[in-house]
This record gives structure tokens, C-alpha cells and sequence, in this order.
């Protein structure tokens, strides 16, 4: 049990006053603005609005600056904004069939109508270090190339039209999709509330999930059917007048992995799938959410668990939340002086009943 | 012309505040109106499907603000629902709606709501173009020790 402590009320106030120096730090450096953090440090931005559940970039960048860097204080900074807002309702599905892509990719069909378009990436750099960057080189704005439409048909539906891929279809039940914000997380958890989970799991711990699963803690053997990022509309029935609007404009990252799967009692050998779905540009984290989505289905395939990490529900659930984890991992160094006593006085007494048996 | 109500509101709601109400200010308008709703910041709960056509699953939250004004000259009701949290752009977002069903609606129109929609349409060009850019044709390689 707990016990709390008083007191420390002028060392608390002047520690936060020194936090608040160091955060600013050298006085010399330009003050950092959350315009910068904001266009400058998009991709963090985009982990703070995946894991904080909430899309906002101007407020990620504040939480990012306030938080000096340190992303899962940024998140918890915007887990405990959300928690005094209203909801004011639920939007519509996303229909990612009419994104605004910035890349589209896929690891299974080189000639893919629509054709693939690599996007801003990191992939096929030779991660050299860039010193211009330390001389404050300035950059070439990027020459945009001519008109063109993008139609993009999703690419599991190539391999729908054989009939050799599981499709996804609406459920009958959907109505009572679960939402772990208003109801605590239950196991055994729906697919569905499944992936609400994982879209705001921390992304190091979806990572090494996947990464498990690859070598060979739960067999899994995906190709990256397709991975896109790019701008999408939210539609919102506005209740006073009864029709939908697109209320919003947000990127996403979405994935697909086809995975292979030899067939079960239940279900004949085809291709399976695994969904990744992630606010903002964090395609790490849609490919390792897609990943352990498919691990995690194995007992409604009808496969044998190997009894992995990765398809045991429970421990990816319940641990891949980065505030819950941190609150509870980072709480044994506040003060704990009554528990602490409590344990010292029976060590105590162990011991000297311990040793007067040796001595009697 | 002739843009239906759900068209003009999404083009205010997905506006950055700096261009809707610079546009509103260009047009030198300022009636008169009060609140039937005043703003609030709020959120809604983004959803998308499986594999995009699969069970519905909650993604996420998004900031949104919402308000309601009446003009005084005529009464005409305006719904300010918008993204982000900008009471400003809001209100704005409801005078226009308003304004958008009296008989201002061609200056609104012209002067606000089709730049909005130029505005979102270069936005979206841009991007499509850039990514263009970057199309790639991936060629599979045979391997000498392939050759018979």
C-alpha cells in the first residue's frame, strides 16, 4: 500500500523554476518557437499525435517544446489535455481509397496500376551524417513534377479478384465496437478494439513485437502488400443540421502485409492479412502494427499458438501503452518511506529469528 | 456556383485559420450577431475500417471547435463546426454559413468559399505533383546462375 508524504512544497516550486531554465537553456541560442518544432520536427510530431490519440500538430509541438524533447512526457502532456475536452461525436470511416497519397509502395507488385511513388524517405540513403546541416546550408526548395490524378485502388483487391486473399468485410456487431477511452481494455478483445489499442501502442514496443515475430517467436512470414501516407478527409455528421461534412483534413500511414498461411482445420490455404493504421508519417509503426495485428489473430484463423509474446493478447495490450507503462515503472522512485519501513522491520525480524535457531 | 451546404461547410472547416479569416475580413463584412453557441473546443473520435473495407475501429481523436450565431438582420442560423481549435475561425466558419444562405451568398461565395476550395486544390496539386516526382520503376534482375 501506498502511503503519502507532505511537505517539500519551496524545493518542489524550485526545481520546476530550474526546469523551466534548462528547458530554455543557453540564453545565447535562439529561442526555439513551436512554428519550428512544428514544420521542422514533423515526424515527431507525428508519434506525439499517434501515441497522445489526439490530432493536433500545433499542440504536439507545444507538448514537444514543453516537455524538452522528451516524447512520452509530450504524449502524457496530451493524453491529460484530451482527458478536458468533450467528445462531440463520432466521424465517419476513413475511406483511404481517396487519400492524397505522398507515397505508395508495395513489396509484392513492381507494376502496380498507379504506379509506386517513393515519397519523402529515408529509404536508399546511405545514412552519412549531412554536415552542411551543422553550417546551416540552405536547402533547394523541391521542383514539384507535372499535373497528374491519383486513383489508387488498394492493392489486396489485385489479389481479391483470384479469390487467394482473405477479404475484410463489415460486421453485423460493428455498432458495438468497444472504445478502450471510455470503457477499461477487456481481454478477450475484438479485433477491432484490438487495433485502437495498437494505433496508440508505443511505437518501440510495436517494433520489437514485430521484430519478435520475424524471428520466429510466432511465426510469421509477411511481404508489405501495400504501404501508403498522405492526406485524408474526416467526415462528421454535424448534429444540428443531419448531414456530413468533411470536418478535417489529417495524414495517416496505412499498411498492408499479406501474409502467408497454409491452412487450418477451419479455413483453406490462402493469403491473410494484417491491418497498420497510424496518425501522421509513421510508417515504422503502421508495418509493426500490421505485423502484430496478424500475429495477434491466430486463434480466429484457427492456427496453433506457438505461445509467443507477440500472440499473447494480454501482454501486447496491456503493455504496449507508453503513459500507463511509464507511470507505473517511473512511480517506485517517488517517495515509498512507510513501505519501505514495513519491509525493513520484517527482514529485521527474519533475520533475528533465523539466527537464534542457528544459535539455539 | 451553386455549391451545395455540406460542400461550403467542409471547405471552412478544413481552412487554416489565416486564410479564412483574411478572406472574411476582405470582404469588409461585420454584421451583427449573437451567440447560440458560444465556442468550444472539443474533439471527435476518428474511425477508420479493416483494410478499408472491414469492421469499423476507433483510430483516434481530433481537435475540433464548434459554435452557433444568429444574425440579427434576418435571423438566419450559422454552424461554425470546424478543425483544430480556433475559436476565431469558428465563428468566422458560422457568419459565413450564415451568410452563405442570405442574400450576401454570391460575395461570400466568390470572395471566400471558392478561394478556399483554389486554395485546398493547389494544396492537394502540390502534393500530387511532388510525389510524381518520385514515381519509381523497379526492375527484377536475372541472375547468371538462373540461365540454362
Amino acid at each position: 500500500m501506498y502511503v503519502a508524504v507532505k511537505g517539500g512544497e519551496r524545493a518542489i516550486d524550485n526545481a520546476h523554476r530550474w526546469l523551466e531554465d534548462e528547458r530554455r537553456g543557453d540564453r545565447k541560442v535562439t529561442d526555439l518557437s513551436v512554428d519550428q518544432i512544428k514544420t521542422q520536427l514533423s515526424l515527431s510530431i507525428a508519434k506525439v499525435m499517434a501515441e497522445g490519440s489526439l490530432f493536433d500538430p500545433e499542440l504536439a509541438s507545444l507538448a514537444i517544446k514543453q516537455a524538452r524533447g522528451d516524447l512520452i512526457e509530450a504524449i502524457f502532456l496530451i493524453r491529460a489535455y484530451r482527458t478536458t475536452l468533450p467528445r462531440f461525436g463520432v466521424g465517419q470511416p476513413i475511406n483511404t481509397d481517396k487519400m492524397i497519397a505522398k507515397r505508395r509502395i508495395s513489396a509484392t507488385f513492381k507494376d502496380l496500376p498507379g504506379g509506386q511513388l517513393l515519397g519523402p524517405t529515408f529509404d536508399y540513403t546511405h545514412r552519412l551524417l549531412d554536415f552542411k546541416l551543422l553550417a546551416d546550408g540552405s536547402i533547394d526548395e523541391f521542383e514539384p513534377g507535372k499535373d497528374t490524378e491519383q486513383m489508387f485502388q488498394h492493392v489486396t483487391q489485385f489479389l481479391n479478384n483470384e479469390g487467394i486473399i482473405e477479404t475484410e468485410e463489415t460486421s453485423s456487431s460493428e455498432a458495438e465496437s468497444p472504445d478502450l477511452t471510455r470503457q477499461p481494455l477487456e481481454i478477450p478483445a475484438n479485433r477491432a478494439l484490438r487495433l485502437q489499442a495498437l494505433t496508440r501502442s508505443d511505437e518501440g514496443f510495436l517494433l520489437g513485437m514485430a521484430y519478435s515475430t520475424q524471428r520466429g517467436f510466432g511465426r510469421n512470414h509477411p511481404f508489405v502488400g501495400e504501404l501508403r501516407i498522405g492526406l485524408i478527409s474526416v467526415e462528421f455528421e454535424i448534429p444540428e443540421i443531419g448531414f456530413n461534412i468533411e470536418i478535417a483534413e489529417i495524414e495517416i500511414s496505412e499498411c498492408e502485409t499479406v501474409n502467408q498461411f497454409l491452412g487450418s482445420k477451419t479455413h483453406p490455404p490462402k493469403f491473410t492479412r494484417g491491418y497498420g493504421f497510424v496518425f501522421g508519417q509513421s510508417e515504422r509503426k503502421a508495418i509493426s502494427m500490421a505485423l502484430v495485428d496478424r500475429a495477434l489473430r491466430w486463434k480466429e484463423l484457427g492456427e496453433v499458438s506457438d505461445g509467443a509474446p507477440a500472440q499473447d493478447e494480454e501482454f501486447v495490450l496491456y503493455h504496449g501503452d507508453n503513459i500507463q507503462a511509464t507511470g507505473f515503472v517511473e512511480h517506485i522512485k517517488l517517495p515509498h518511506y512507510v513501505d519501505f519501513q514495513a519491509e525493513l522491520e520484517l527482514i529485521r525480524k527474519i533475520r533475528k529469528t533465523a539466527f537464534e535457531a542457528k544459535k539455539g | 456556383m451553386s455549391l451545395v451546404r455540406s460542400k461550403w461547410l467542409s471547405y471552412l472547416a478544413k481552412s487554416s485559420e489565416s486564410d479564412l479569416v483574411g478572406l472574411y475580413e476582405s470582404t469588409g463584412l461585420d454584421p451583427s450577431y449573437t451567440y447560440l453557441r458560444k465556442p468550444e473546443i472539443g474533439t471527435i473520435m476518428a474511425t477508420a475500417r479493416i483494410g478499408n473495407t472491414g469492421q469499423k475501429f476507433n483510430a483516434g481523436e481530433i481537435s475540433v471547435t464548434r459554435c452557433s450565431i444568429q444574425l440579427e438582420d434576418g435571423k438566419l442560423v450559422g454552424h461554425g463546426y470546424v478543425q483544430g481549435r480556433s475559436k476565431k475561425k469558428s465563428t468566422v466558419a458560422a457568419l459565413c454559413d450564415a451568410l452563405m444562405q442570405s442574400d450576401k451568398r454570391t460575395l461570400i461565395e466568390s470572395k471566400i468559399v471558392i478561394k478556399l476550395k483554389e486554395i485546398e486544390k493547389k494544396r492537394h496539386d502540390l502534393i500530387k505533383r511532388k510525389a510524381e516526382k518520385t514515381k519509381v520503376d523497379f526492375f527484377t534482375l536475372v541472375r547468371g546462375e538462373d540461365e540454362k
